[in-house]
């Protein structure tokens, strides 16, 4: 274990690298100055504002309500989808669908907004909640399927065979079998969905209407008129909310795990 | 036996297909034949193949490989320390948790840490190499991009690692095996699959990047992407927006066929 | 299994509290009675809150309050349809190709008593001829931002001033085809609408030397980085001008000589409009000199408003470089709509040079 101490510096220095500018932008927010140059005083006072603001909070709602259904749902069609592609045994059927299932990870947001916004006007679908929900459930499940994929290909066929054989119904062998070898990569892609559905502004820009917004789509339109630090506090709030509920929920899991790992050492 | 099994996967996701893939790129390649007057025309496909798109395509993948190389070589030993801590599910998700912060604010904040007065600056005339122009060049847009992609590269490969037989490896000591080549023949080879995810997860959305190329490097690159913004919001010429994304959407197949024909057992 | 079926049931239940959290939040601000509402569709940030406020209590109408981030994106909206904008804010060359493209509905003006107050400057412009469809909300210019502190002493008067070979990377430009190609017009001495081959290919040649000074192309941080002392020099909006120079006051204004571009964002009725006359009762308390003085003040652009001028404090009022007068106004020109294969032109000219490299 000890020669990865010198190791761990490496690691370190990731993650400073990668919480830097978070850090950076929450410093900000205390700024008194009012911009994120030309540091006044420590204020409190662009907090008191996102507390204030109604609106605001209205839209952070809507923006987790999106990005929690739109995760789970396209995670669920997801691990279907790389199911489906590891059932297909024709090599062109599989590049097919695999292509197929890229397609809207390459194509820039623009083309995908604008092109869902024909599509909704076309089926009728009023833009709203609705209409951005089905958007991001959509633009999110290539992500997962390609998080996921991997895990089934590395499953070896001979232990479902095997499975099968021993008289497991469909249903037992996806529950008992398949999906808890899977289970890491089932939680990537919601993530990984997550995160495409945070930071997704051009998309949702397209397919909302009636009212309903979205973070992202708040903050690139305020950029015309400097984005204010309240924006910085907000961000700086939903960061610590965030942290505390990811460690708080491993540590409990860990707790109630503790017992039964002992002496499993890890 | 097996033709029951896929049939019932295939329906929902092969819904999603039609409706979300399917029905978009029949949008696109149906405005692709279309001028920015509305007629019907090839003209996007012949203006495609002058030397100012060539050489915008050329760039695009350039960067793009660029991109998802860096990203490799340094995800690939993030991963691997990260599966040796203790409470590693834990940094894996810290790992994530950046990228949940609006892409725009980081934008800011990296224009602030790279600016002539900012931290890193400072930092590297505390070390001695004095002030650099960091903002709009290369080296950050190079650096931020990866900071956005990184994630992306990491976790695919993490689970893949998760996934290796830790007997293997010992297998591999016992033999007398270096740890370099323990690596080489072994831990590599196996997690290919979760380099292989990783790499089309990063290199794929790399190719249409936008946004940071006018932030951090001050349109100095110029990507497909961008120009596909900027026919779409801009021009409004939906028709040569349309024309580079399938090209875009071309170059992905290509890719993905290349990289999909290794067939494992 | 058993762990994934209650992760994803957690999941499910946060998200429908937090659905039922914001519907209640949402509840409260609800009014009453009427039950009338009235879309607007603005750019983030670009009306005092207070005044939405103000306008729902005098009316009793219910404002939902929609933004964007580009005049495109904002017009592909409308036209698309699906959602219901009873008044959106253009600029003034987004204006025409709406009117082209009859997305516009006709303004009563029998309904927007306060018009009167508008400067007769800023009435009847090109792009909007009595003002059948459009009343000004913000105007200001295109001009040159510099600290004067970084560049020893040195004044910048005119376009021709950034050619100077000691501004070498110091120069940022705004991301605006028109723009950039409208200065090196001007600076060549023709009009900023030229649709001349010749002359475009002149001023895009002249671009290609500019290369050297130009430190990057930037959007709207651009404001950011002069307030930072990025570069020394900028090319902006008057409006973005006003705002890098109240927090750096180091930094001067100037609209050059050869003559720039004239802007203005106007408020409008979108054919998507459900409430056209709640839309022409917003219209009007806007155009009230009171609001409209607030609204400045908030917003810090200038004011078109006659009346609601005099209400601002002096040293705003009087700024030469924010309210030039009328015969500096008189050598600027507004961007006429050059045709959609015009502009395409426009945005190819520049995209060489943004990919002509030093």
């Amino acid at each position: 274990m000890k020669k990865y101490k010198a190791l761990n510096i490496y690691l370190v220095l990731v993650f400073i690298i990668l919480y830097a500018p978070i850090f950076y932008l929450i410093y900000y927010s205390f700024n008194s100055g009012g911009t994120m140059h030309g540091y006044g005083h420590f204020t409190l006072k662009w907090y008191k504002e996102v507390v204030q603001d109604t609106r605001l909070i209205t839209i952070v709602l809507n923006t987790l309500v999106i990005a929690l259904l739109s995760s789970a749902i396209s995670t669920m069609l997801g691990v279907v989808g790389a199911l489906a592609i590891r059932t297909v045994r024709r090599a062109p059927v599989k590049n097919t669908l695999l292509t197929l299932n890229n397609v809207l990870i390459v194509s820039p947001d623009v083309i995908i907004g604008a092109s869902f916004l024909i599509l909704y006007t076309i089926i009728g679908i009023k833009l709203g909640f609705t209409s951005v929900l089905l958007s991001h459930i959509a633009f999110s499940v290539p992500i997962v399927v390609l998080m996921v994929l991997p895990k089934l290909q590395e499953m070896s066929p001979t232990l479902i065979d095997a499975a099968r054989d021993l008289g497991a119904r469909r249903w037992d062998v996806l529950s008992k079998v398949i999906l808890p070898f899977i289970k890491p990569g089932i939680f990537a892609g919601f993530f990984m969905a997550l995160t495409y559905s945070l930071d997704d502004f051009a998309v949702t820009f397209f397919v909302t209407g009636n009212g309903f917004s979205t973070l992202s789509v708040e903050i690139y339109s305020l950029a015309r008129q400097g984005i204010s630090l309240t924006i910085n506090a907000l961000s700086a709030l939903l960061f610590l909310f965030t942290v505390i509920l990811v460690v708080g929920y491993y540590f409990i899991v860990q707790y109630y795990r503790k017992p039964r790992r002992q002496g499993a050492g890890e | 036996m097996q033709t029951r099994y896929k049939n019932i996967y295939l329906i929902p996701y092969v819904l999603w297909i039609v409706l979300f893939v399917i029905a978009p790129i029949l949008l696109i390649i149906y405005y692709s034949f279309f001028n920015i007057e509305g007629h019907l025309t090839f003209d996007n496909y012949i203006q495609f193949f002058t030397p100012v798109y060539l050489k915008m395509a050329a760039s695009s993948f350039w960067y793009a490989f660029l991109i998802m190389a860096i990203s490799l070589i340094i995800a690939y030993p993030t991963a691997l320390l990260l599966t040796r801590t203790k409470h590693k599910q834990l940094w894996l998700l810290l790992i994530i948790l950046p990228t949940w912060i609006n892409l725009l604010l980081k934008a800011y904040a990296f224009l602030g840490i790279f600016g002539t007065y900012g931290p890193a600056n400072t930092f590297l005339q505390f070390i001695g190499i004095g002030t650099k122009q960091l903002l709009f060049t290369d080296f950050s847009f190079l650096f931020v991009s990866v900071y956005i992609f990184i994630p992306f590269m990491i976790l695919p490969i993490f689970n893949a690692l998760e996934e290796l037989n830790p007997s293997l490896i010992d297998a591999s000591r016992d033999l007398g095996g270096s740890p370099w080549t323990t690596f080489r023949r072994v831990i590599f080879p196996l997690t290919l699959d979760g380099v292989k995810s990783g790499c089309q997860a990063v290199f794929i959305p790399a190719l249409s990047l936008f946004m940071i190329t006018r932030l951090i490097a001050g349109n100095r690159v110029i990507t497909l992407g961008t120009a596909i913004e900027e026919h779409f919001l801009v021009t409004q010429d939906w028709g040569m927006g349309a024309t580079i994304a399938v090209f875009l959407i071309i170059a992905m197949a290509i890719i993905m066929i290349l990289t999909g024909k290794r067939r494992r057992g | 299994m058993k762990a994934l079926v209650r992760a994803f049931i957690l999941v499910f239940i946060i998200a429908f509290a937090f659905m039922f959290l914001s519907s209640r939040l949402n509840a409260t601000q609800d009014f009453a009675g009427g039950g009338k509402t009235l879309t607007i569709y603005n750019w983030g940030d670009y009306i005092d809150p207070q005044l939405i406020k103000k306008f729902e209590q005098q009316t009793g109408i219910q404002v939902i309050y929609q933004t964007f981030d580009s005049n495109e994106a904002m017009m592909t909206k409308i036209e698309q349809g699906g959602t219901t904008f009873d008044v959106a804010v253009p600029s003034d060359y987004t204006i025409s190709k709406m009117k082209e493209e009859h997305l516009l509905i006709p303004l009563d003006h029998s309904q927007l008593p306060n018009l009167k107050y508008i400067s007769p400057r800023f009435m009847n412009l090109s792009f909007d001829k009595g003002n059948k469809y459009s009343v000004p909300y913000f105007w200001g210019t295109v001009g040159i931002v510099y600290n004067a502190d970084m560049l020893g002493g040195k004044k910048i008067t005119s376009w021709n001033d950034l050619w100077d070979k000691d501004l070498k990377n110091q120069i940022l430009l705004v991301d605006g085809a028109r723009e950039v190609m409208g200065l090196s017009l001007n600076s060549l001495g023709y009009s900023l609408n030229d649709t001349n081959e010749a002359h475009l290919q002149q001023a895009k040649a002249k671009l290609n030397q500019l290369t050297p000074n130009v430190k990057a192309i930037v959007g709207d941080e651009i404001k950011m980085l002069l307030a930072n002392e990025e570069a020394a020099v900028g090319v902006v909006w008057s409006g973005d001008a006003a705002e890098i120079m109240s927090e750096n006051n180091k930094l001067n204004y100037v609209i050059p000589k050869e003559g720039s571009n004239l802007w203005f964002d106007n408020m409008v009725i979108p054919k998507t409009a459900k409430n056209v006359k709640g839309a022409h009762a917003f219209i009007n308390f806007m155009l009230d000199p009171k609001n409209a003085a607030q609204n400045a003040e908030y917003v810090g652009y200038s004011t078109p408003n006659e009346k609601a001028l005099k209400l601002l404090p002096k040293d705003v009022s009087t700024d030469k470089r924010f309210y030039p007068d009328k015969a500096t106004t008189d050598k600027l020109e507004v961007y006429d709509n050059l045709g959609k294969r015009m502009l395409a032109h426009y945005n190819e000219l520049f995209l060489e040079f943004k990919m002509h490299h030093k």
